[in-house]
């Protein structure tokens, strides 16, 4: 059996941008599944994947409507994963920083987020294990 | 007179999970609609929307699941059921190992010394 750990990453890209985010969001539920312990911050772009009012839409050139698009959300795949954390017993924190919510308005965040800094981030890489950084390009 | 705009396309995969779709040859599409003559240039890893057996299903994250996976070569096919052109790098096909067999039809392969006269065919370049 594997020993439970702790891993902490850092997310930087913003929602509907890139594969990154995604690729990042299925290393979190990889890590969840096998039961570690896992922190997020979430720093600049990437506040907005918790963003609340992130919503799902039609889309004509499909030729669907919004709820056959079922268009995905970042802040559902959050919540989805914090629900499968809870599930697994297992604990998944996440934190935006403060001062990039400000700087693009996106103060709303879902419920089990949370607002930080830097020195969050620094006390996450302290208590893990590993910490993996998933930069902007 | 309806302006011609050729979209050469480079970056791949960009975000086509969380879009569902590829948010240039969308975007083309789209004004397609608007009456825009569109014609696409597929280069360097852009040349796999092409293949016809792309699956991207099967996404999830906890309980939340993806059911609209993208369908890029399908896209493009509707992109060219809509009058426009998808013209692709054979060269870059080639390096990838992308048989053409594997591919959509319709698509008018170019060598690299061929895509410098056919920008003088364009009113507008977009280097995606």
């Amino acid at each position: 059996m594997t020993a439970k750990t702790t891993l902490t990453f850092l997310l930087m890209d913003g929602p509907f941008e890139n594969a990154r985010s995604t690729t990042a969001m299925r290393l979190i539920d990889a890590a969840v599944r096998r039961g570690h312990d896992v922190n997020v911050f979430a720093y600049e772009g990437a506040v907005s994947l918790a963003f609340a009012k992130q919503t799902a839409h039609a889309n004509a050139l499909h030729g669907r409507n919004a709820e056959e698009e079922n268009h995905p959300l970042p802040r559902k795949w959050i919540a989805a994963l914090m629900a499968k954390a809870a599930e697994q017993g297992t604990q998944l924190r996440w934190v935006n920083c403060g001062l990039c919510v400000d700087e693009r308005g996106v103060n709303e965040a879902i419920p089990g987020t949370s607002r930080g800094g830097p020195a969050d981030f620094w006390k996450m890489t302290l208590a893990s294990d590993n910490t993996l950084v998933i930069p902007t390009k | 007179m309806k302006v011609k705009v050729l979209n050469i396309v480079e970056t791949a995969y960009r975000a086509t999970l969380e879009e569902q779709d590829d948010p240039v040859i969308w975007l083309c599409r789209s004004i397609q609609g608007a009456g825009a003559g569109v014609d696409v240039l597929l280069v360097g890893n852009a040349v796999n929307y092409l293949a016809r057996d792309q699956d991207a299903s099967g996404l999830s994250f906890g309980g939340e699941r993806q059911t609209q996976p993208p369908r890029l070569a399908a896209d493009l096919e509707q992109l060219m059921a809509a009058g426009g052109a998808v013209f692709a790098a054979r060269e870059d096909a080639a390096e990838r190992g992308l048989a053409r067999e594997r591919c959509i039809e319709g698509v008018e392969w170019l060598d690299r010394a061929d895509v410098a006269p056919l920008l003088d065919r364009y009113d507008r370049i977009w280097y995606w």
